[in-house]
């Protein structure tokens, strides 16, 4: 495990600098789809986890991996299906004419909602 | 070859992680969002698996399929269980981070890197605090566990102490590596103090810490890929963490609070003493026929949905309030707290279930300056964000918290139960305004009853 930590720490500090501006821009709406989102991505351990079950070193190192695989694999599949889920149900659909703030141009979503 | 695929796999997944992020900026795009973070993630698994030291298969194999029979049905729970499962989702990301940091240790003690150990130790206090801290919300939000915050005197000082001691021993495992007895006492005093975090957070906290808690999952997977070397955990891990940042922050600036104040202050317990030193005054009580009535014939009206809503599962019946009035030619928005509900957006997530339109969902600060102009503004199951004496009373409890001007229209209708008071412990003076009609009663049935009058009640008019 040989690790160049000053690169590292580049990218880190990099990565986190663009998840700021990136995620400022996220519109309150959409707060909890996006926890869900974050969520599944950082699931992403499941490649370390990978890495750690596959190698099959020890007992303890594999049984450890295959909790830790399973516990990812939930959250990759679930944090995938619900964020999609909930996002199929926000819909856009502008009553009557109204003077609301509504319609700023943007196209329609143009999902059927599932119930 | 391989190992030149597996970096070029990790990179575009990066990317496309990112281009998830970016495109939930609005619900317009977000579903390709979605689209993108599938695929990264299936690049980076193939990736992996195709890595040289990935031998053996059986066991990965069995994990996925356990881990896909688990998930697939949590995805599916109802949009009201939403808090929970992220609690949840959040202890499973962060106990994996744990696991693997403690079989690292194992497979190479003591053959580390003094880095690599500090990042190792890192991630192993954070998996394990947030693992443990995560159930102990997800025991809260399922009502499993009390929701009231539990206090007891001493509190901050022997959590604080707990974390302490483990950051020591870690420092100590970090200068001393041969000291493998101390791993195990990082691990366990990391779980307690978890468990200790969250005993003393109330339900109003919760967007906070759920927040909080997101961002150390992502912290800890960070680590991970510093201590396997991994630039695509780091990108990751770093997203998640600065997402988990940007929310709490969110939450905390709605509240007007600071982080350390909302995991030490305690809230709901510290104020009840300060109220009830009001004496008795009249409200004004309303049936639903006349606020049917009043509704029908409004101009503009402001729906202000808050916990209690989700509580009595009113959305669906609020929806139909909604389709009679729009019916009628009322405009009917929404008005939505930041820390309405028990996490973040939670209020969007349930209006949005029930089909309404997400553009007559409108955040605070647009509109707040449109109170005036409302005929009537409807609370349904919102206490404490329409509170005015966060604006002028200064020995309020959440004095200088931003609110709701919901006191600023015609007239206010207010679905409660009864008069007690909100989670803050304290007393609402939006009831006893003149415009104010109190609807006592389940915010379900209550809404419930409009609807029939509305549809029914032709003769209204």
């Amino acid at each position: 495990m040989q690790t160049d930590f000053a690169t590292s720490f580049y990218i880190f500090v990099l990565a986190t600098f663009l998840g700021l501006e990136v995620i400022r821009r996220v519109s309150p709406l959409l707060h909890t789809p996006l926890m869900s989102l974050t969520n599944a991505i950082s699931a992403i351990a499941l490649v370390g986890s990978i890495v750690i079950t596959g190698q099959q070193r020890d007992t303890l190192s594999t049984v450890l991996g295959t909790i830790a695989v399973t516990a990812s694999t939930i959250n990759v599949v679930g944090g995938f299906m619900i964020t999609d889920r909930m996002l199929r149900m926000f819909k856009k659909r502008t009553p009557a004419p109204k003077s609301g703030p509504a319609a700023t141009g943007k196209p329609e979503n143009g999902q059927p909602g599932r119930s | 070859m391989n190992e030149a695929f597996v970096q070029i796999a990790y990179l575009v997944a990066s990317v496309l992680f990112i281009l998830a992020l970016k495109w939930m900026s609005s619900p317009a795009t977000a579903r390709r969002g979605v689209l993108a973070g599938e695929l990264g993630m299936v690049l980076a698994i193939v990736g992996t698996l195709l890595k040289p030291e990935v031998q053996h298969y059986q066991w990965i194999a069995i994990a996925i399929v356990i881990g896909s029979a688990i998930g697939i049905p949590m995805a599916m729970m109802p949009m009201t269980a939403v808090p929970q499962r992220t609690a949840l989702s959040h202890a499973f990301g962060a106990l994996a981070a744990a696991l693997v940091g403690t079989a690292e240790y194992y497979l190479h003690t003591p053959h580390i890197p003094r880095f690599t150990m500090g990042a190792l130790v890192l991630e192993v206090i954070l998996g394990s605090l947030t693992f443990t801290g995560s159930l102990m919300a997800f025991g809260k939000l399922q009502e499993l566990l009390p929701g009231r915050p539990i206090t007891y005197k001493g509190q901050n000082i022997v959590n604080l102490t707990i974390l302490g001691l483990a950051l020591l021993l870690a420092t100590a495992l970090v200068v001393n590596p041969q000291h493998q007895a101390i791993f195990p006492l990082i691990i366990g005093l990391s779980l307690i103090f978890g468990v200790l975090l969250i005993i003393p957070i109330g339900g109003a906290d919760m967007p906070t810490v759920i927040s909080l808690l997101n961002a150390y999952a992502g912290l800890s997977a960070a680590a991970m890929g510093f201590v396997l070397d991994n630039k695509l955990l780091i990108i990751a891990g770093a997203l998640d963490g600065s997402s988990g940042l940007i929310l709490s922050i969110i939450m905390c600036k709605a509240m007007n609070r600071s982080f350390a104040n909302v995991l030490f202050g305690a809230f709901g317990q510290l104020q009840t003493a300060a109220a009830g030193t009001t004496e008795q005054r009249t409200v004004r009580s309303a049936s639903p026929e006349e606020a049917a009535a009043i509704l029908e014939s409004a101009q503009s009206v402001f729906i202000v949905p808050g916990y209690g809503m989700a509580v009595a599962q009113a959305q669906h019946k609020v929806r139909e309030l909604y389709d009679a009035l729009t019916k009628r030619g009322v405009d009917v928005r929404f008005a939505i707290h930041p820390v309405a509900g028990r996490m973040p957006g939670h209020m969007n997530v349930l209006l949005a279930e029930a089909d309404i339109p997400y553009d007559r969902l409108l955040e605070m600060d647009d509109i707040n300056p449109e109170f005036p102009q409302a005929d009537v503004a409807l609370v349904i199951g919102a206490n404490d964000v329409t509170n005015p004496a966060a604006r002028h009373d200064k020995t309020s409890p959440i004095y200088g918290m931003p609110i709701l001007d919901v006191d600023k229209a015609h007239t206010v209708m207010v679905i409660k139960r009864g008069m007690s008071p909100g989670f803050a412990g304290v007393d609402n003076e939006l009831y006893y305004m003149d415009k104010t009609m109190m609807l006592f009663g389940d915010a379900k049935s209550f809404v419930g009853d409009m609807v029939k009058e509305l549809s029914g009640g032709s003769g209204l008019h």
